[in-house]
């Protein structure tokens, strides 16, 4: 019953952004020496003139993103994460953010999917630094289909965005007829007994783990929040209010992430019993995909175990 | 398996070539076994790793935190399989737990990390960074009075990152003559700037960039070939006889993939793992008796 396979997030940012180049001459795609790996050597290829390789020196990237954008350009930065947010974070701020300057920061490989590599290139609280950032838009998709329509609509807008791409093929949670917008959370299942909200690829696992609750008799309304920031409050608050219980999950840090959005939301529009599921202020580690899903409860299995000791133990009280 | 030689004084250049085509093959059989591994700048590295660890450093494996080592930081982290095998092979822990590398649970990870593994000396991975710590290990020594050197590894590609730029601003400000900064001069990074057809990737720096540039920061600069094992250990010798009071820095002047015919200067190997055919061939070339390869 799960989720079949997309297409891997980071072929579809090179594909999107290369068609967004055929069309728009502002494009440019700034890399930091990895574009083999975020898939930005298709632009290479299609535009090679607009592909401007700045070398493994990604605080001098962003800044000449800056002043790129502040002449009219539009930057897309293609490199890890790790290095996209937290080692040019003051160039971020000050040359980006400060005064809102249209660059697109599409990190690749977020999360704990980050092959062969551990804990150094696993960030765990990305989405808690940008979307504390005043003036960045922060997305995370959850499939191929959304992250396409994520990125055309970053290229629409006028200012800073950052995107987080996950590195590893994911399942494909919507169709062609889904229309992203960048304002809106999405109800991805009806349901009664308790409300799931996730962001990025965590959220076909909490599809599949509502299917697995419901083999067991518990009926879970599942909300997707692509964007944290603009955060939907409306839709956040009316998804807990449906069952009055709340369990956030996300590949990422509980503090300051998803949890700590939709926790800041219901405390203060409509306080809700909730549990946060995500890494508990720690960091990743080297391990396959599957254990590393496992170790830190986010595969659809393991969320289901700690939903139902979360139903179980609110039913005590 | 029998145990390689240590050379405190590098005089016996045969045993060290030994033990940088061991690392060699250690490195290919982890990461033809686990599937995941930088192949490149582990092979590039070999032979420095090797004349440092079994020649230069005074190191004591028995006991990796005996305060008055030699230290040793891989700038380069990402081509921790190379530094892996080598403390493997010179005794800081069994060769047969290379193949746990960046499994669950492992001392191994994807990039060093010194709270799992005893014998590191910092964690590493994201690039500039290892020369900053081994500028403050060089400091450390300095101000505890401790006989201690300071080594670190970087690569030329990592020598983008204007971090290392800082740290060789400083290191020369204080004169940190006990520290050596040995650059993997492979000419290769990830994936660099276009040459002439879009397999063809351009160097990192142009012909004798790195050589003027750390110069220009006051430090001794050694230029060498990084895979002739004499070259090495003289240089090594030079860099830590203190013949002035500048930080010493060793381009070495190496081959990415270097040993593998297939590999050696082709960027894609930074991170391309072996077929079969290509695992065997790999073995051949260097050296590994087929026999012994299945009596394992
Ligand atoms: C700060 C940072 N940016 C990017 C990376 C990703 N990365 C890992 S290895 C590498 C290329 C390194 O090239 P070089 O330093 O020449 O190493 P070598 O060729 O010896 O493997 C890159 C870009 C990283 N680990 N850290």
């Amino acid at each position: 019953m799960t989720l079949p396979m997309g297409r891997a997030m980071r072929e579809v940012f090179g594909e999107t952004v290369t068609a967004l180049a055929d069309t728009d001459p502002r494009v440019v795609m700034l890399d930091g020496d990895l574009g083999t790996s975020t898939r930005a050597e298709i632009f290479e290829r299609a535009h090679p003139e607009r592909f401007l390789q700045m070398g493994i020196a990604e605080q001098n990237m962003l800044g000449v993103a800056a002043g790129m954008a502040a002449s009219g350009f539009m930057p897309f930065i293609s490199t890890f994460v790790a290095f996209a947010v937290v080692r040019p974070l003051d160039q971020i701020r000050v040359l980006i953010a400060q005064p809102k300057l249209n660059v697109k920061i599409i990190g690749s490989y977020a999360g704990l999917f980050v092959g062969a590599a551990g804990k150094t290139h696993q960030i765990v609280d990305d989405i808690s630094i940008m979307r504390a950032m005043p003036n960045m838009v922060t997305i995370s998709p959850a499939d191929d289909v959304e992250t396409g329509q994520a990125i055309r609509w970053a290229a629409a807008y006028d200012g800073p965005v950052y995107i987080r791409l996950v590195r590893d093929v994911t399942q494909r949670l919507f169709d062609d007829a889904y229309a992203f917008d960048v304002a809106k959370s999405v109800v991805v299942r009806e349901g009664t007994d308790v409300t799931l909200i996730s962001t990025g690829a965590e959220t076909p696992r909490v599809v599949d783990a509502a299917e697995i609750l419901a083999q067991t008799g518990t009926s879970c309304h599942v909300l997707h929040v692509p964007t944290l920031k603009p955060l939907d409050v409306a839709g956040i608050v009316a998804a807990a209010n449906k069952t009055g219980l709340v369990v956030t999950v996300e590949e990422h840090s509980i503090i300051g992430g998803l949890g700590g959005a939709v926790a800041e939301t219901l405390g203060e529009h409509s306080p809700t019993a909730m549990k946060r599921l995500g890494l508990q202020d720690t960091f990743g580690e080297s391990a396959s995909n599957a254990d590393l899903l496992d170790r830190f409860g986010l595969s659809s299995n393991r969320v289901a175990e700690q939903v139902t000791a979360f139903l179980a133990q609110r039913a005590r009280r | 398996m029998t145990s390689l030689p240590v050379v405190p004084d590098a005089g016996d250049i045969d045993a060290l070539r030994e033990a940088a085509r061991r690392i060699r093959v250690e490195v290919v059989r982890t990461i033809n076994t686990v599937r995941v591994g930088h192949m490149g700048g582990s092979l590039s590295e070999a032979d420095v790793l090797a004349a440092l660890y079994f020649g230069a450093m005074r190191i004591r494996p028995d006991q990796p935190h005996w305060p008055e080592r030699d230290r040793f930081t891989l700038s380069k982290g990402h081509a921790s399989v190379g530094l892996y095998a080598t403390l493997a092979l010179r005794g800081f822990f069994p060769v047969e737990e290379l193949l746990t590398f960046d499994q669950a649970d492992t001392r191994l990870q994807g990039h060093p990390d010194m709270t799992r593994l005893p014998g590191l000396d910092m964690s590493t991975g994201s690039l500039g960074m290892g020369i900053s710590a081994a500028v403050g290990m060089a400091l450390a020594a300095r101000l505890a009075g401790s006989p201690s050197r300071t080594f670190t590894l970087l690569g030329d590609g990592e020598c983008q990152e204007g971090s290392v730029w800082e740290a060789a601003m400083v290191a020369s400000r204080y004169r940190l003559n006990r520290l050596v900064a040995i650059v993997d001069h492979n000419k290769l990074q990830q994936f660099g700037w276009q040459g002439t057809g879009h397999e063809d990737r351009l160097p990192p720096e142009e012909p004798g960039e790195l050589v003027s540039k750390w110069s220009a920061f006051g430090w001794r600069v050694l230029e060498i070939d990084g895979h002739d094992m004499a070259q090495i250990a003289d240089a090594l010798a030079s860099a830590t006889s203190q013949t002035d009071d500048r930080p010493v820095a060793i381009i070495a002047n190496t081959i990415k993939g270097k040993g593998l015919s297939f590999a050696e200067g082709q960027y894609l190997w930074h991170v391309k793992i072996p077929t079969p055919a290509e695992f065997a061939q790999a073995m051949a070339e260097l050296g590994e008796p087929v026999d012994a390869e299945a009596a394992r």
